[in-house]
């Protein structure tokens, strides 16, 4: 039982954070917000050259290869800087699918470029009515000639359009709450009959619905047997939901310190309103919301890919109640502790609390992984 | 980063769980499962059964008799007694006056007082807060006046924990009334049978006697019973505060009351389907069993964090309030399981082995009458060893406010 850092761990930390602290100032995150764009190539680049889109590339095709725990302190020290550059979705996430066919040659291309940066892919999975139920898909892939048709809508899929790849799930078998049945596809981006609904989601990133009308595709661009790609998108997701806990663990901590700060220097009634108990115990509690938090961060990060399912839906799930509960309290009361400055675009604690709230969102909220971490003990099945 | 116990963590309590299918008796193990009381002789039958396998004193360093374990060690052993059904450990004198005798007290005083303590001989009781001295200790008014090789004691403490059992009570009393108050106080022991010495149950709000009033009418103590020197009491008393957060957040006794809801909560019937199965009180247990699995890793890290020495924060607090609300809230759903049987208030059913008259029918389950005492009861968890207010004092005046 130890709960310290790897030195690779630490390097890998110490890097991005001290490269972001560096290129990425809340001046900058704002002029990238209002561009429209959702991005900045040139920070992506940057991120490239410390190698974050490799660090989930298996190493024989030019990745880094880390597990979980390197994943968490990617994520924790991007939190802060509330990064809108496709770290979670493709760096993570996608890669983490697409491992699980390295052996197929369109996995192990796009994997290739993905980890040098030069391409990006994003899961497209969620639809409508799912509510972040995995197995809800209705998206159809249905033979045709050689290949498939695709037809389907996919829900606020995120980073879309800028991606080289959407990953889509289609069912080749099965009604929409199956386990089986669900096949999973590389849809490149230009593919026609592919329509992108662009906007910024709350957190000022950049998401899409996807609508698949008659797409057409070859049989190679399907990833593994038809069918089964359900487990594979779940665990991608798992390794998913334990990042974006650790993401939420760096926002909460640089909200803390930013409203501790703010009470210290702040002057009302002749003193510091840091000197009011009634305020000195909102921080007792957002502190006691973040070490709880942090708690069932690691244990995400350590239980995220643990063969034993019950043992690793009660980490995550669990992890999601107390990281989304920790972030709605200190994202509401950060803003309350700053008062009307809180309320205003120009202090970084609006855009962190934005971002803590759309984490809350992402993945179930606490009240479904309250559910579903209830219903383990009467089903051995989520 | 990993979760696993090293080996030798893992063939301690493989030794600590073989000891305790041993040696804890049945009749314990099945009152504390079922929350029953328990007396006096079975709390020092258990002790005397530690001492014997030379784990009396299982913090104390090995010099003054104890078995040196190091935090993780009593962490594993705490887990595992709960999970087994032992008595909790009363910690007045193993857990509190002990490590002041080690640190302050004089030779004769560790040969003299340390022994029976490990050996389950000596009982010891706090005599700490006082009716005007609350959360704010250092008020309190106890008066000792130095009369040649004694001191003359007068004066009243109170919410003194099972002194009806006790031998001895450590006291803070004054002997310098002109001095700021922390710098004019005297940590004393006191033999309970000196004359001047009178115990007065408190009456609690569940009807059990767990505290009581202390006086003290001209008691004289020797001199040689003073730990340290005089008026430097307060530099003890923050010692042994210190020594306090040694299994604070009760995470062993969390899981067996947890373990006791769901059975309960299986047993129960609410529409003719087990209450475990009513999707609101469902979640109500799963909330509470996350935050205490939350607080298990936050405790570990505390505990991998003093493996490796590191500087203490606000760590002790969070666990303190954590702990005591999770087992304040699982006390309440018992009682909530319980439904209308929470409400008949019988002292006599709480001892183990209580029937009703074998003629009737058994009203409600066995546990029903203990639900309700056992909520009420727990109330005092973040009230005593500094109150849950106080607690968040202390955290945020740890991030400089």
């Amino acid at each position: 039982m130890d709960f310290e850092f790897s030195d690779e761990q630490r390097q890998l930390h110490d890097a991005v954070r001290g490269f972001l602290v560096k290129e990425y100032s809340f001046d900058r995150l704002r002029a990238i917000k209002r561009s429209g764009t959702g991005w900045d190539p040139a920070v992506w680049r940057g991120l490239a050259e410390l190698g974050v889109p490799a660090i989930n590339v298996p190493a024989p095709l030019g990745g880094l290869g880390y597990g979980p725990l390197e994943t968490l302190s990617l994520m924790d020290a991007c939190g802060p800087s509330l990064l809108l550059e496709p770290v979670l979705s493709s760096a993570v996430i996608a890669t983490a699918l697409l491992g699980a066919y390295a052996g197929e040659a369109p996995a192990a291309e796009l994997l290739r470029a993905m980890a040098s940066g030069e391409r990006i892919a994003t899961v497209a999975h969620f639809e409508p009515d799912a509510r972040f139920d995995t197995r809800w898909v209705r998206t159809q892939a249905r033979p045709d000639g050689e290949g498939y048709r695709l037809d389907g809508h996919k829900s606020v899929v995120p980073h879309a359009g800028l991606a080289d790849a959407l990953l889509v799930s289609a069912r080749t078998a099965g009604e929409a709450c199956d386990s089986g049945g669900v096949s999973l596809f590389v849809v490149p981006r230009g593919t026609p009959g592919l329509t992108l609904d662009e906007y910024a989601t709350v957190d000022g990133q950049r998401a899409a619905d996807v609508y698949l009308r008659s797409v057409q595709l070859p049989a190679r661009n399907r990833l593994g047997p038809a069918g089964a790609a359900l487990p594979a998108i779940e665990a991608a997701f798992d390794i998913g939901l334990a990042a974006l806990c650790a993401e939420a663990v760096g926002i909460m901590q640089a909200l803390l310190d930013a409203t501790v700060e703010y009470l210290r220097t702040r002057q009302q009634f002749g003193q510091p309103i840091g000197r009011f108990q009634a305020l000195q115990h909102r921080v007792a509690d957002m502190v006691i919301h973040l070490e709880q938090a942090r708690s069932m961060s690691y244990l995400a990060s350590l239980r995220c890919t643990c063969a034993d399912e019950r043992e690793r839906r009660r980490a995550l799930s669990g992890a999601k109640v107390v990281v989304g509960e920790a972030g709605r309290f200190i994202g509401q009361q950060a803003v309350q502790l700053h008062g009307g400055m809180g309320m205003t675009d120009e202090l970084k604690v609006s855009h962190w609390f934005k971002r803590l709230t759309a984490i809350g969102v992402m993945f179930g909220d606490s009240d479904s992984h309250l559910q579903r971490y209830a219903a383990l003990d009467r089903s051995p099945r989520v | 980063m990993q979760l696993e116990f090293t080996e030798q963590e893992q063939s301690f309590r493989a030794q600590v769980r073989a000891f305790l299918r041993e040696r804890l008796p049945q009749h314990i193990r099945d009152k504390v499962w079922n929350g029953d009381e328990l007396t006096r002789e079975d709390y020092v039958l258990w002790q005397r059964r530690l001492h014997e396998r030379g784990w009396g004193a299982m913090g104390w360093p090995v010099q003054f008799g104890g078995a040196g374990w190091n935090a993780v060690q009593q962490y594993i052993f705490e887990e595992e007694s709960a999970n087994a059904g032992a008595p909790r450990l009363i910690p007045f004198g193993i857990k509190m006056v002990a490590p002041v005798i080690i640190a302050f007290g004089n030779a004769a005083q560790q040969q003299r007082f340390l022994p029976p303590i490990s050996a389950g001989e000596s009982w010891w009781c706090q005599g700490y807060s006082e009716p005007g001295a609350g959360s704010d200790l250092a008020s309190l008014r106890t008066r000792a006046v130095r009369e040649g090789d004694h001191y003359l004691v007068n004066g009243q403490k109170t919410w003194n924990t099972l002194g009806q059992y006790a031998d001895w009570i450590f006291c803070l009393v004054r002997t310098d009334p002109q001095a700021k108050q922390q710098s004019g106080i005297t940590f004393l022991l006191i033999d309970m049978k000196s004359p001047g010495v009178s115990v007065r149950p408190i009456e609690l709000l569940d009807g059990g006697h767990e505290v009581n009033e202390v006086w003290f009418e001209n008691v004289r103590v020797p001199v040689e019973n003073r730990i340290g020197e005089e008026n430097r009491g307060w530099t003890y008393a923050k010692f042994l505060l210190g020594h306090e957060r040694t299994n604070i957040a009760g995470i062993g006794i969390a899981k067996r009351e947890l373990a006791r809801l769901k059975r309960v909560a299986a047993e129960e019937r609410k529409d003719g389907r087990p209450l475990i199965d009513d999707p609101l009180f469902a979640a109500r247990v799963a909330s509470v069993e996350i935050e205490l699995a939350a607080l298990e890793i936050t405790n570990l890290r505390v505990l991998s964090a003093e493996r490796g020495s590191r500087a203490p924060g606000p760590e002790a607090s969070i666990l303190k309030i954590k702990g005591t609300e999770i087992q304040q809230a699982i006390s309440e759903l018992l009682m909530r399981a319980a439904g209308a049987y929470a409400l008949p208030m019988r002292r006599e059913a709480m001892e183990a082995g209580w029937q009703s008259d074998p003629a009737l029918p058994a009203p409600g389950s066995r546990y029903a009458a203990k639900v309700m005492s056992g909520y009420l009861n727990q109330r005092k968890l973040s009230i005593f060893g500094g109150t849950n207010e106080i607690q968040k004092n202390i955290i945020a005046k740890m991030m400089g406010l």
